[in-house]
């Protein structure tokens, strides 16, 4: 994918989405509200958020499907929906589950949409199509009837139309949906050697496990709103993390952690000692508050005998229920 | 897992400025006439179609001769010259047979695509929406033009098979040799693709209306027996030049000798008025339309 990539032109902008003020309202609801994605050049993306948060309704205005109800948005450094023509050939696309025409066969139904893209060469269309369909393992089915397709199949077969053509940016709606254990290892790795080929990769999932094993960048979307966004690693810096310090000397522990700005709360008695915890919000080395490393220096300088001492990250999961809401209730 | 095909293809999309190598648009056409004409249901509505004239010829063998000036017309001619068969099938076929299958055709148009989910990845395709259009109508136009064919040559074929073919004597009174009078079944079959041009135009409309075809369907067959209904009250004789199936029972004129093309043109001319119309509403629906099935 270098070669479409690192053209000259594409060089000059280094966001492949961005949007401002994104807004779509339906009647009253607010589906999406005054969203501000910025997506960088090369990553993978992860659009979270739950069940009728706003994501599928966000991926539609990105390619054009909707039109949004207020602000703007750049694809590949160009304006959409206006600039259709020249953007959406560059995008692979996987809306809202796949669709296909049940009475052709999955090459049939490729061929179709190939021939609906204008800049795609006729040329070497059989070539790409079985190209496609062997990456998502389905050269074996590709004469049978969709119809006749299991959800796992169609689902293989919608990731590859998107990957019919090269592209440098796939918009990936839940492409896990219904996939076997192979199935969702093998997009796994698709993805991944899709971006070590350059191209951008914006997945929406709720399978976060997923999304913390391949996305460079993810977003949470709640009620319509993105609530947080950024590279990963930040994302769950930004959520607490606490430490655990597990000791015979709980009293002096407590004191210890108390004098370094940090507020302990004893835990039960365990059998090799006394649990110490304590709230290390805004871990990092710009929030003035003592490294981890240093903890435990105090804590040794000040007599406690240490025998564990554990930092516990809080995992995604944890911070996007913390960002989104404990309620199962879909919101609106 | 990188591409060998990736070459050619990039070098294309970067120049998206010169005519694309798939063409404007005749790719996705043939893509179009393929799904259409590989479809089950097409195929159900032609073999529906070519059973008309099979009928009338096989009743026609059955029976004992039929009184003249009794049924529709050319029936009573049929056992004495078999071409009658594809004259009289096609006049039967227009009042309801025909605007039947191409409200079906024409209904799913856009509705269709919408059903399965297929517009939106046509669309991010991208094909753009004008030209999504522009070729679904020309699909539903290649049907209007194949309901009728069907009609005549199931007709022709049949009657040649069951009865005696020889020359046909004409409306005027003159008489032609059998190619000619083929030649003339052809042309009969164009009249009726024309004619049923502007409802095709209609369904394409209706069917940027909504996501479920069999509304888009229905919804035209209704709108062509009205426009007929319309058509016999003579309360409406003013209104009766301007609705499109005024002239579709107007093909005795290519029976004669010489041929009078007045009918064929102000049809044509009605058609392509009812075309221009509805093809802007369709525009003006589609393009601003949110896909969100
Ligand atoms: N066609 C529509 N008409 C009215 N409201 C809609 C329409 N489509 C979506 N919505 C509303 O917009 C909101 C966002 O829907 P959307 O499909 O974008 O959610 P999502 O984040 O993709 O959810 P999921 O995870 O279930 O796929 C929902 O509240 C939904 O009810
Ligand atoms: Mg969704």
């Amino acid at each position: 994918m270098t070669a479409a990539a690192g053209g000259p032109e594409s060089r000059m902008y280094g966001l492949t989405i961005e949007t401002k003020g994104l807004t779509k309202r339906f009647g009253q609801q607010v589906a999406v509200n005054a969203l501000d994605l910025v997506v960088p050049q090369g990553a993978v993306f992860g659009f979270l958020g739950p069940n009728g948060s706003g994501k599928t309704t966000t991926i539609r205005m990105l390619l054009g499907l909707a039109a949004a109800s207020a602000g703007t948005v750049k694809l590949l450094g160009m304006e959409m929906p206006g600039q259709f023509r020249e953007v959406l050939p560059r995008v692979g696309a996987l809306v809202e589950g796949p669709a296909f025409y049940p009475f052709l066969s999955g090459s049939e139904n490729l061929h179709r949409l190939d021939a609906a893209t204008r800049h795609a060469a006729p040329g070497t269309r059989k070539a790409r199509v079985d190209q496609a369909l062997e990456r998502v393992g389905l050269s074996h089915a590709a004469g049978k009837r969709v119809h006749a397709y299991s959800l796992g199949m169609k689902q293989r077969l919608g990731i590859a139309n998107a990957l019919l053509s090269p592209r440098e940016l796939l918009v990936l709606d839940e492409p896990t949906n219904g996939l076997d254990p192979q199935g969702t290892r093998e997009v796994r790795n698709l993805v991944r050697s899709l971006a070590a080929d350059g191209t951008t990769v914006f997945v929406s999932s709720h399978l976060l496990a997923e999304v913390e094993q391949i996305c460079t960048h993810a977003a949470v979307m709640s009620a319509g709103r993105l609530v947080a966004q950024g590279p990963l690693p930040d994302l769950r810096r930004s959520g607490s993390a606490r430490i655990r310090v597990v000791t015979p000397d709980g009293g002096p522990a407590a004191s210890v952690l108390a004098r370094l700005g940090l507020a302990p709360e004893p835990a039960p008695e365990q059998p090799d000692g006394q649990v110490v915890m304590a709230a290390l919000a805004g871990l990092g080395a710009d929030t003035g508050r003592p490294a981890p490393e240093d903890i435990v220096a105090h804590l040794v300088a000040g007599g406690v005998r240490v025998r564990g001492f554990v930092v516990e990250r809080e995992s995604l999961e944890d911070r996007f229920v913390a960002l989104t809401g404990e309620g199962f209730d879909v919101v609106q | 897992m990188s591409s060998s095909v990736r070459p050619e293809t990039l070098g294309t999309a970067d120049a998206t400025d010169a005519a694309p190598p798939g063409g404007w648009g005749l790719s996705l056409f043939w893509s179009e006439l393929r799904v259409l004409f590989g479809r089950r249901r097409t195929w159900a509505l032609l073999l529906a179609l070519a059973a008309i004239p099979v009928l009338i010829a096989v009743a026609v063998r059955l029976s004992s001769a039929v009184p003249a000036g009794r049924g529709p017309a050319f029936l009573d001619r049929i056992s004495q010259n078999g071409l009658f068969v594809a004259f009289t099938a096609m006049l039967v076929s227009v009042p309801l047979f025909l605007p039947l299958t191409v409200g079906v055709v024409a209904g799913d148009t856009i509705a269709g695509e919408a059903n399965l989910g297929t517009l939106r990845y046509l669309l991010v395709a991208p094909t753009g929406r004008v030209r999504l259009l522009l070729v679904k109508y020309a699909g539903a136009l290649a049907f209007c033009l194949a309901a009728p064919l069907t009609v005549g040559l199931a007709g022709a074929a049949i009657g040649a098979a069951l009865f005696p073919v020889g020359p046909v004597t004409l409306l005027s009174g003159d008489v032609i040799e059998p190619p000619q009078a083929a030649l003339r079944i052809l042309l009969i079959a164009a009249y009726l693709a024309v004619s049923l041009a502007g409802l095709s135009a209609v369904g394409l409309f209706l069917s940027t209306l909504t996501v479920v075809p069999v509304g888009a369907m229905a919804a035209t067959v209704v709108v062509s027996v009205v426009s007929q209904v319309l058509d016999q009250l003579p309360q409406l004789e003013w209104l009766h030049p301007w609705l499109f199936s005024h002239y579709w029972l107007g093909f005795g004129d290519l029976l004669r000798q010489p041929l009078l093309w007045d009918s064929f043109a102000s049809n044509a001319l009605l058609q392509a008025g009812y075309v221009a119309v509805f093809g802007a509403l369709a525009y003006g629906r589609f393009v601003t339309k949110d896909i969100l099935s």
